[in-house]
């Protein structure tokens, strides 16, 4: 079963996005399952969301406490709430940032998960672009397709026209596309600074 | 059709199938989804003929309920926490009249301290009022319960609540399989009252009743409540025959077959105590789960026979009865007259602490190990109640206790979860 955890705050589409990430899944043929953290949502409010996918049907209810993948859409919250807890130590964590993980001040965090895996993107800025609102659940997912092949950027792309629709639907849709090709071009970057 | 989407969109839609003549609502978290889906339908025109009528209040609610109902209409309506404590009143009359009313209760805590997060405590306030309730595992259980209750309330012409974890199902998406219209006609026939007011062949309904067949109308709701005993498992076997899968019933039984510690429990935590029973069972104990989908009626004989053969029961339940301990559990010691069985008391979850399979296999592992207090709270901060009960001790004005409660525990925004 893999575990992903999204952070962000109230505002942000916390909870949409981990439930287009269970709609994209499902359209991969996948069981998953997708509920948020239920505290009293306000704007800038920490929130936390979580998603599940698995082959079988999927049972638990708890919350996910040791994450395989971690989105953080906001990172200011790095400051505030240890995003990293339970974190497994082949996961995967895509940040939306402009700035890398020595940037943000997680040089040493870095040491203790893989690298490769672990990725910024301008989420935001690519959001203001497509839609003209810096908002990023979206965008981070086309970026998670690129990170973790764990689900297409097509299923993604359903999974969005599913919550949206007309042009926001489409900001969207490129908006993702944009990041899964951030994405993939940051991973042959990282790749090719290993082999040398 | 299989789909990935809400627990309450699906059950608006699947309530939406069931041709509701009236639905009337006030919303309150977290059943809130449910009927704004359900507006969305009747606006549309998809769910027609249907009166969808706002309410300036929850009282107002089950008393439009209960009028439409009367006046021969299928009647739905749904709540949760403090809005079915505040229609309680017209709860109890829906049940005395004997109007087949389908209600959605989205389980949440009663406060206070305000609390808006999944427990049971709100329906099982509500245990004894005549009305049935049945509780859903999973979503696809909610929905199909649904579909269920309209048939099952109609034919005893008794209101039925289906009681599905705020939150937890309602806002969770998942996989469900839903019906198509055809499908649920054909399980679900047109409402033929029992009663109805008609202008044509007037009658009224809601006497008043003395002391002289006051006793005999209530042992009648009871005797409604045994015939369900029997019609839940029938409808149950109707519907897998039609929709192809097993849901609702009056109790279901999970590795229970040679187990010697049966564990019991409502709701959404059953999915969770499996996973945690399949890992315990890969460790050598024979433990299974009783999963109680009816709990009024309580199904006595069947959770008696289901637990012939253990050597322990472990109630798990997300109420509580101050005072007393266990709700669900003082019911399951009904089934047990006469057996010699350890019982023991778990009360989990409660206000929407996070129960967990850790916590589960630790508190299970002692009780198969006969190492449990007969009543236990999973989880319970102790240090955080010993510090409030000794502050009380020492000083008169004491002052709060949730207030005192949350200073000593300090910001939680920190935490994940």
């Amino acid at each position: 079963m893999l575990q992903i955890r999204i952070h962000g705050r109230g505002g942000q589409g916390v909870v949409s996005a981990a439930e287009m990430l269970s709609v994209a899944a499902f359209e991969q043929g996948r069981h998953a399952q997708a509920f948020p953290s239920f505290g009293s949502e306000r704007t800038g409010a920490p929130v936390v969301a979580f998603c599940r996918i698995d082959d079988r049907e999927i049972r638990l209810r708890e919350p996910i406490l040791a994450p395989d993948v971690l989105i953080v859409q906001d990172p200011t919250l790095l400051h505030q709430v240890d995003v990293f807890q339970g974190l497994q130590p082949d996961g995967y964590v895509l940040i939306n940032s402009k700035r890398s993980f020595d940037e943000l001040g997680l040089a040493d965090i870095a040491t203790r998960f893989r690298h490769e895996r672990l990725i910024t993107v301008p989420a935001s800025e690519i959001a203001l672009k497509h839609l003209g609102r810096p908002l990023p659940n979206a965008v981070l997912l086309g970026g998670f397709a690129a990170l973790s092949g764990l689900v297409s950027l097509d299923a993604v792309a359903h999974a969005i026209r599913e919550k949206f629709s007309g042009k926001v639907a489409q900001g969207n849709v490129d908006a993702a596309s944009e990041a899964f090709e951030v994405v993939k071009n940051e991973m042959a970057e990282l790749a090719h600074a290993q082999t040398d | 059709m299989l789909k990935q989407t809400e627990g309450s969109h699906a059950v608006a839609e699947a309530v939406a199938l069931c041709r509701p003549e009236v639905i009337c609502a006030y919303p309150i978290s977290p059943q809130t989804h449910i009927v704004e889906g359900l507006g969305e339908l009747v606006k549309s025109g998809a769910l027609t003929p249907c009166e969808f009528i706002n309410v300036e209040s929850e009282f107002a609610a089950m008393s439009v309920a209960i009028g439409a109902s009367a006046a021969g209409a299928r009647a739905y309506t749904a709540t949760a926490s403090q809005g079915l404590l505040f229609m309680a009143e017209a709860v109890f009359n829906a049940s005395g009249l004997g109007l087949p009313i389908v209600m959605t209760v989205a389980n949440r805590a009663i406060g206070a301290p305000i609390n808006i997060w999944n427990d049971h405590s709100d329906s099982m306030s509500q245990r004894d009022c005549g009305w049935l309730q049945l509780f859903a595992e999973n979503n696809q259980e909610a929905l199909d319960l649904h579909i269920q209750a309209f048939k099952l309330a109609e034919e005893l012409s008794m209101p039925v609540m289906v009681c599905m974890d705020g939150f937890i199902l309602t806002h969770a998406y998942e996989r469900i399989d839903m019906p198509t219209q055809a499908e649920v006609d054909a399980f679900l026939p047109p409402y033929e009252p029992r009663q109805v007011l008609d202008p044509a062949e007037p009658v009224s309904i809601g006497a008043m009743v003395g002391p002289e067949a006051f006793m005999e109308v209530r042992y009648l709701a009871h005797a409604k409540q045994n015939q369900a005993l029997l019609r839940i498992p029938q409808i149950a076997d109707e519907f897998a025959r039609r929709f192809g899968r097993a849901s609702g019933g009056l109790v279901r039984p999970y590795r229970c077959e040679d187990a010697e510690t049966i564990v019991i429990a409502l709701g959404s935590v059953i999915g969770t105590l499996k996973d945690t029973i399949d890992d315990l069972r890969a460790g050598g104990m024979k433990i299974g789960v009783l999963g109680i989908q009816s709990f009024r009626p309580f199904p006595l004989a069947a959770v008696r026979a289901a637990l012939q053969g253990a050597k322990r029961v472990v109630v798990l339940e997300k109420s509580f009865c101050v005072g007393l301990g266990g709700i669900v559990s003082t019911d399951v010691r009904m089934a047990l007259s006469g057996m010699q069985l350890h019982g023991y008391t778990v009360i989990a979850g409660l206000g929407g602490r996070a129960i967990t399979k850790a916590s589960l296999a630790r508190t299970l592992t002692e009780a198969a190990a006969d190492k449990l207090q007969p009543l236990t709270f999973m989880d319970l901060d102790w240090p955080l109640v010993n510090r409030q009960l000794e502050r009380e001790a020492r000083m008169r004005r004491s002052g709060p206790i949730a207030e005192n409660l949350l200073r000593d525990v300090g910001t939680v925004a920190s935490k994940v979860i």
